[in-house]
């Protein structure tokens, strides 16, 4: 097992370098680094004032040597610009460049500045992440049994009244996309026009302090559609076990029905949709763009936004680094939990 | 008090069981039926069957015949489409039809409890073996964990599984077929039922293992005095294990009585015709033939007025045989016999059997395909899905195999599963190159040359009639496109119309109406299936057919003219067959010489002669012995072996078969577990491998015998 997810992490590592490189490729790109020089800058800049900026500033370096500076790998570079100020990667803001040291990028622990926030890209991520983390927490504790229970008690009985109901609530939740289902329950739920006043229709609030009144709604805009698709998947994979032989079986031997499902076909019916419902975090963050856009909680979603409405590069990646390990965590996580759900894979 | 059985609802149930003497289970005209949007279908009807304490009843029929039915009518676990429809089923003296749910849980793995088919999809793959079988008296007796540990380990013990610990510590996938089904019977006998219902338990399993189960039931029956219910489609089979038969046709019970009156004296036409249907001994292709029960099973929704049999019956009596409801009638003179039919006092039943037209031999011919130490081994890592380089296991799936088919010739290829069988099967075809070795057709090499590059005329000369043909016909494709498509890839006939023609001469040739060409494969029934099959193998006038198990899959009925077929058309096209095969009668009826085969290894080869009587190898003996042979003046050697075929990928030293020899002592020394013995050639054509002297030979008993009648 050890050996397992050794082996693993070695493929989550390279996936990540890969991954990011991309990344780092795309928001490099000298369109975008105008964008950045003009809006950093000033806007009337002539295209020479551009290339002398970004020059002066180690932008017009190549792309992988860039990388290997922001990676921690290539000494930072230090550059006497054309203006006669010597500057450095490495060197704090405001600081003189001779007191930088040789190496900063995400190995140092220096994730780069954010020219939007004007703070270091680490903390805010930090601050963001454990935000949206809060968030994420409230939604898969709401939606993962839900959606299990949806799903169990829709596929136990195949083709019943219970069934065709249960299944028609979970296609209609994830038929709807959070941009849609988020307006329509911030209008019923917190605006006059239906007058039911329960929650509050922003979020902002609930980022020092949460309550049920104010986290309550964008928790359960992603949580319905998610919900939705994990009970389809539970409910295919209930219904599938329940005809299987071994439940004919259990239920020849005098196991009562409670016990077949809780006991002979949970485990199994469960093995599917594990998968899925890892698979569902990288959704998440998906949902979490819309919902904290929409309902104005600043985490790591709405930083996103923030950061590829403004070009802010340095911000755009330490973004994405986070993200591309959350999928690739999730991933190794679910590959461990079918081994041990499904006894017939085993992993020596 | 603390013993499982000893709770106060134990002692009530064992109360019961020991009070109550009237029979075990009472059917009484019962009818299911299932219902669908269409129609009603009626699966079962008017069907009776009772059975004593201690008693062991067989339930033998053709499939679709309702025999499976009948026993989840039992069970009361018909689905949500079947229901009884009338008559009643009692099981001690109280009507299972009017129980609530909660009193048929109680019975359900305590009083009654069944043994399925296939034991691997019986037993919940995510449940470790021990807590599947503790939760038997966990549930009926109220009994503790620890409780029920012991009851476990006693009874797994009793289904003399090596190492019963470790066995409940594990999961059903790590056990053999044979393995899981001795738990199956298992959890059956955690609670001592009255009664056991067997559906096909051993249909899944290899002679010899089928051998130890059916051993293992009836020894188990005897101990706790259990009542069996034998679901079967083998007469051989209910014959060694019941008391009592019940004759199943299209879902009514066409004969019942002891097993002695229906097997000597049958008094139903569809008995007699399954019996001549079925290879046994004395049997033979050529002086007597296997005669097919003529046309179709009539489908639930098409039953014909009258007599269910009477479209297909010999004695049909139009006017009387197709009028009304015929019920059963008891036979004068036996005890409880029944049949249902009205003329059996009528018919001449020891009558000899007028049809039988004694076909001439085909002229054995030239050698046309020889092979030479053939060996084909794979590599294999040792961890298939999260596999590391480095260690890899060889599995020797044929080791040294030569031989010789002549034109014309039926050579038989015996072997239970892993034996390499089919592995030597695709490696003839190309599928697979061989690792050493060489196989020549008409003295050429064609043993490393994979299937993509052997010219047309090789293929279409080795061609391969499949064991299940309802999975290898192409679902979305009429039956006539499908054969004229092979006759496009063999290059024969120079337009669309050439090749129909001659499509339709193939379907001439397999005895199929010629308007089949436009149906589809789901129209087809099995046998109609398979004839499919056999007629694309000879569209290219094959001149060598490997025949892998091509009527295992099929009804009994069925076998016999499917069987009958392929001895036609090989005597017309002189064909080469290689009939791969694990069921001994049928290759006694057909084969001219017999190769048996065990881990890779051929053990025996010689002509069916030879190969069925004395001196023979011991695994041939023991197989011999382990099939089931449905006639009662058959008189055979009991040779049960023990343990499961070792696994290929790790073969025992020495002789393959020294695990479960039971001569293994009669050598001297240490011969047989270091040494793999020497191809001994005894007479003529005939070799065995083996390290037994000649003297030992020439003791062998013949297996099968005869008992003059």
């Amino acid at each position: 097992m050890g050996l397992f997810i050794l082996r693993r992490l070695w493929v989550m590592i390279l996936t990540a370098l890969a991954l990011t490189y991309i990344v780092f490729f795309l928001t490099n790109l000298y369109p975008n680094l105008e964008k950045l020089a003009k809006s950093q800058g000033n806007f009337r800049m002539t295209d020479a004032q551009v290339e002398t900026y970004l020059g002066n500033r180690g932008y017009l370096q190549s792309t992988p040597l860039k990388y290997a500076q922001w990676l921690g790998v290539a000494p930072g570079w230090v550059i006497t610009g054309t203006d006669g100020e010597t500057r450095a990667r490495c060197a704090a803001p405001g600081a003189a460049a001779e007191t930088a040291t040789t190496f900063c990028g995400i190995l140092q622990g220096n994730w780069g500045f954010s020219t939007v926030f004007k703070d270091g890209v680490g903390s805010i991520v930090a601050t963001r992440l454990a935000l949206t983390g809060k968030l994420m927490f409230w939604v898969m504790v709401l939606m993962v049994p839900s959606a299990l229970l949806l799903g169990v008690l829709a596929g136990m009985r195949e083709g019943t009244r219970t069934d065709r109901a249960l299944s028609t609530v979970a296609i209609t939740t994830t038929a709807t996309p959070e941009y849609v289902s988020g307006v329509i329950l911030i209008a019923v739920f917190s605006s006059s026009a239906v007058g039911l006043k329960w929650f509050k229709g922003t979020a902002t609030s609930a980022m020092e302090n949460a309550t049920f009144e104010n986290f309550f709604l964008p928790v359960l805009t992603i949580a319905l559609y998610g919900m939705g698709y994990i009970a389809r998947m539970t409910r295919a994979s209930m219904a599938e076990v329940m005809t299987a032989q071994y439940i004919r079986t259990a239920r020849l031997k005098g196991v009562s029905f409670p016990n077949i499902v809780m006991k002979h076909a949970l485990r199994n019916a469960l093995i599917a949709p594990f998968t899925v419902i890892m698979l569902q975090f990288p959704w998440l963050l998906n949902g979490v763009v819309i919902v904290e856009t929409l309902f104005n909680y600043k985490g790591f979603g709405w930083t996103l936004v923030q950061a590829a409405g403004n070009n802010d590069i340095e911000l755009l990646l330490g973004v994405s680094v986070v993200s591309v390990f959350v999928v690739l965590v999730t991933q190794l996580i679910s590959d461990i939990g079918y081994v041990y759900l499904n006894p017939r894979i085993s992993v020596s | 008090m603390k013993q499982v059985g000893c709770t106060p609802y134990a002692r009530e149930t064992q109360e019961m069981k020991d009070i109550y003497d009237g029979p075990i289970l009472e059917i009484d005209v019962l009818s299911i039926s299932f219902f669908t949007r269409l129609r009603e279908i009626p699966a079962v009807m008017d069907f009776s069957v009772k059975v004593m304490p201690g008693e062991a009843v067989g339930l033998v029929g053709e499939s679709g015949c309702g025999k499976s039915t009948v026993a989840l009518g039992v069970m009361q676990d018909l689905g949500k489409n079947g229901r009884i429809t009338g008559g009643t089923i009692k099981f001690k003296g109280r009507d299972l039809g009017q129980m609530s749910v909660e009193e048929l849980r109680k019975i359900r793995g305590s009083e009654i409890a069944m043994i399925y088919q296939e034991p691997m999809a019986s037993l919940n793959p995510a449940m470790k073996i021990g807590k599947q079988l503790m939760e038997v008296p966990m549930i009926h007796q109220g009994a503790s964990e620890k409780e029920a540990y012991d009851r476990a380990l006693q009874v797994v013990t009793d289904v003399k599984l090596p190492d019963p610990k470790r066995i409940l510590d594990a999961y059903p996938h790590q056990l053999s077929g044979g393995q899981q089904q001795r738990i199956v019977i298992a959890m059956a006998l955690m609670s001592e039922p009255a009664l056991l219902i067997l559906d096909e338990p051993t249909t899944a399993l290899d002679v010899t293992v089928e051998a130890s189960i059916v051993d293992l039931v009836k020894d188990l029956g005897r101990k706790y005095g259990t009542s069996m219910l034998f679901i079967s489609h083998n007469l051989g089979l209910v014959l060694e294990t019941c008391d009592r038969l019940c004759v199943m046709y299209s879902g009514e019970a066409v004969e019942r009585g002891s097993i002695a009156d229906v097997f000597d004296e049958m008094q139903h036409p569809y008995t007699q015709a399954l019996f001549r249907s079925i290879p046994l001994p004395g049997a033979d292709k050529n002086s007597r033939p296997l005669v097919a029960i003529p046309g179709n099973f009539p489908l639930p929704h098409e039953r014909p007025p009258g007599c269910n049999f009477g479209p297909r019956c010999d004695y049909f009596e139009a006017g009387r045989c197709d009028q009304g409801t015929i019920r059963m009638r008891p036979v004068k003179g036996n005890d409880r016999h029944e049949t249902r039919c009205l003329r059996f006092e009528e018919i001449d039943w020891n009558a000899p059997l007028a049809a039988a037209i004694t076909k001439d031999k085909g002229m054995i011919g030239d050698v046309v395909l020889k092979m030479e130490d053939l060996k084909k081994y794979y590599e294999v890592s040792a961890n298939a899905l999260f596999g590391k380089s480095g260690e890899t296991k060889v599995v020797k799936a044929n080791e040294t195999l030569s031989f010789e088919a002549r034109e014309s010739e039926t050579l038989a290829i015996v072997g239970e599963s892993g034996c390499g069988k089919s592995t030597f099967a695709k490696v003839l075809m190309g599928l697979e190159t061989a690792t050493a070795g060489q196989i020549l057709l008409d003295n050429r090499n064609i043993e490393s040359t994979p299937i993509e590059r052997r010219d047309t005329k090789t293929i279409a000369d080795v061609q391969m009639v499949f064991q299940n043909p309802f999975d290898t016909l192409n679902p979305s494709m009429t039956v006539g496109r499908q054969i004229i498509r092979a006759l496009e890839i063999f290059g024969i006939g120079k337009t669309e119309a050439d090749r129909r023609e001659r499509m339709l001469q193939l379907l001439d040739l397999v005895k199929l109406p010629r308007a089949f060409a436009d149906r589809m494969p789901r129209q087809l029934s099995g046998g109609q299936k398979q004839r499919v099959g056999i007629a694309r193998a000879f569209a290219g006038d094959a001149r060598i057919v490997v025949a892998d198990e091509p009527v295992s899959a099929l009804d009994v009925s069925v076998q016999a003219a499917v069987t009958d077929l392929l001895m036609e058309i090989q005597r017309e096209k002189k064909t080469t067959l290689l009939f791969i095969s694990h069921d001994l009668s049928i290759v006694r009826y057909l084969s001219d010489r017999v190769m048996v085969m065990y881990l890779g290894h051929v053990v025996e080869l010689g002509t069916t002669d030879q190969v069925f009587s004395p001196p023979y190898h011991p695994y041939t003996e023991a197989l011999l012995s382990a099939v089931p042979i449905a006639d009662t003046r058959v008189k055979k050697k009991h040779i049960v072996l023990e343990g499961d075929i070792p696994s290929a990928m790790n073969p025992p030293p020495g002789c393959p078969f020294q695990t479960r020899c039971r001569w293994k002592s009669q050598v001297p020394g240490k011969l047989c577990e270091t040494e793999v013995p020497p191809v001994r050639r005894m007479a003529d054509g005939h070799q065995i491998k083996c390290h037994l002297s000649d003297a030992k030979f020439a003791e062998m008993e013949p297996v099968i015998e005869i008992a003059a009648e």
